[in-house]
């Protein structure tokens, strides 16, 4: 029989130190939904993802049940819309949203939280139908409840579209403003992404890849606060044995990650795809990743070391998560995003975790700026060129980094967005008051850098 | 399917009765069954047989005996604890 101590330590970590498993996502490819008519590319997305996702819910419930291991979200990914829009006849913003409408419904339909995947690739050009897809998502955003947007505005092979990171500017702020009496709220549901991967079980950026297959299981495993409780065991030691620490929980709670997905792809009869390492905090008290940094020795997340503290947790997660799972994707890593991290909010609200010490953070973790909210009055060009930066760290540094930023209307520093629900609270940081507006106005690529030359 | 089922809480006359009944009467047999006193707390950890019930078919009984004599308790399948503590 087990261990009785090894049982307890596991039931500790679901019940004490919030161990759950993020979300169960499945991956549904559109590819042959594709038709000229737009009521009848409607109507074959909704079928298709009703049929196949019918039972993920229900699914997910069970297995949450039978092994006593909380599965917080049900979420679908889809082949990116774009695709879809550039197949129709007419190519216009009320054609895109009856698109987006579909969706919507049709993941009410199966009971999931987010559908991810109005998406679209144009890190080296646009084609129509993705210029008139990112143009609509604005509308469709704001008149849709659970559609997330994705748009890829560089790799390291392609360099960064500048004419799409101008663009994304003007459509964080248009999403804004659509959604003004929810704070912004259309903005938390859009990432702007450089180097996005394509099976990346997280919203809001999930997609169903370009290389994905028909329909895919995808996991991603959460646990800051197990990390935290095994730190606190080890305090002052060298940074050795906090390494190894980490480690040794990350594999246990990756191992938890593959059971479920083994076990959710088997019982729906749709292939295991891969488990995202990822240590996902959320606004419950003792699930943040900040105060793991903190744990580390550090008095606030944001001080001096912030960076090298995230930098050997982000490692260490993955050297030992990746023993535990037969396939490793997605972003793995550790997330940052500001508003859902209890640590972060508090960080932030006393201003010692600014806008520069999270893009210096960024370049060692998984993410890039998360769930950021800045002043109402920040200008398109300004979170273009905040776009722009973080793009650039993510092509030369060849990982994937990401904006999710939210110019809250009518805030200003000071002032708090309340998102409710796993998105948090943001308190409003403070962005350069100098213009880069000449600068996002030239447009063109930036071109790839020397690393993108290996072949 | 086989579970571990897990009793955490102040040691009281009947909690193995108590639970052992639920069991018999969903026709759920116990292969092993081991119980310690940790940090004051009773705490007993059995491993049972799940073929006659599934863990739903007893989770109201679970529960109403939870609140009775002020116990925590889990019902697990057993993989989820290999899986974690065994390569």
């Amino acid at each position: 029989m087990l261990n009785p101590f090894e049982i307890l330590e596991t039931i500790n970590m679901i019940s004490r130190e919030n161990l759950d498993i993020r979300t169960i996502t499945m991956g549904i490819s559109l590819k042959n939904c594709a038709d000229p008519d737009v009521d009848k590319a409607c109507e074959k997305v909704y079928k298709k993802i009703t049929t196949y996702a019918k039972d993920l819910v229900a699914v997910g419930c069970d297995i949450e049940k039978q092994y006593g291991i909380p599965i917080i979200n049900k979420r679908i990914s889809v082949t990116p819309i774009a695709s879809l829009v550039d197949v129709l006849e007419e190519k216009t913003t009320e054609n895109c949203v009856k698109l987006a409408k579909a969706l919507d419904s049709a993941a009410k339909k199966v009971g999931v939280n987010f559908i991810g995947g109005y998406s679209a690739l144009v890190h080296k050009g646009f084609t129509d139908g993705e210029r008139v897809l990112i143009e609509s998502i604005p509308e469709v955003l704001s008149s849709t409840d659970i559609v997330c947007s994705s748009v890829n505005v560089g790799t390291t092979k392609a360099g960064i579209n500048m004419d799409a990171v101008a663009l994304m500017g003007r459509i964080v702020k248009k999403a804004a403003e659509l959604t003004r009496d929810n704070g912004g709220f259309a903005c938390a549901k859009l990432v702007v992404f450089a180097n996005a991967v394509e099976d990346n079980p997280f919203m809001a950026g999930a997609f169903h890849g370009e290389g994905e297959g028909e329909c895919v299981i995808n996991v991603g495993v959460s646990g800051p606060g197990v990390v935290k409780c095994a730190l606190e065991k080890v305090k002052g030691e060298p940074f050795d044995v906090v390494a190894d620490t980490i480690k040794k929980t990350a594999f246990k709670i990756t191992r938890m990650g593959q059971l479920v997905a083994q076990e959710a792809s088997k019982r729906l009869g749709v292939p295991f795809g891969i488990v995202d390492l990822s240590l996902a905090p959320t606004p419950a008290i003792g699930d943040s990743v900040a105060y793991i940094l903190e744990e580390m020795g550090l008095e606030k997340c944001g001080t001096h070391g912030t960076t090298a503290a995230l930098a050997l947790l982000n490692d260490a997660v993955k050297k030992g998560g990746v023993m535990a799972s037969s396939h490793v994707g997605g972003l793995s890593g550790a997330f940052i995003p500001v508003s859902e991290d209890a640590g972060m909010i508090s960080a932030a609200k006393c201003g010692l975790l600014t806008l520069e010490k999270l893009e210096a953070m960024t370049c060692v973790c998984s993410v890039g700026l998360d769930m950021i909210a800045v002043p109402g009055d920040t200008t398109a060009e300004t979170i273009s060129a905040i776009i722009a930066d973080e793009a650039a760290i993510g092509m030369v540094n060849t990982k994937t980094t990401a904006v999710r930023i939210i110019p809250a209307p009518g805030k200003k520093v000071g002032d708090t967005v309340e998102f409710g629900g796993l998105l948090g609270s943001g308190p409003i940081m403070p962005v350069k008051e100098y213009s880069s507006s000449e600068f996002i106005a030239r447009g063109g690529r930036i071109p790839a850098p020397l690393q993108a030359l290996k072949n | 399917m086989k579970a571990v089922i897990t009793v955490i809480g102040k040691d009281t006359v009947g909690i193995i009765a108590e639970v052992s009944g639920i069991l018999y009467r969903n026709n759920i047999n116990i292969l092993d069954i081991s119980q310690t006193i940790m940090q004051d707390l009773f705490t007993m950890i059995m491993l049972v047989d799940m073929q006659g019930a599934s863990v739903s078919d007893i989770s109201e009984e679970i529960k109403t005996l939870e609140k009775n004599m002020n116990l925590s308790i889990h019902v697990q399948n057993e993989d989820i604890f290999n899986s974690m503590h065994r390569i």
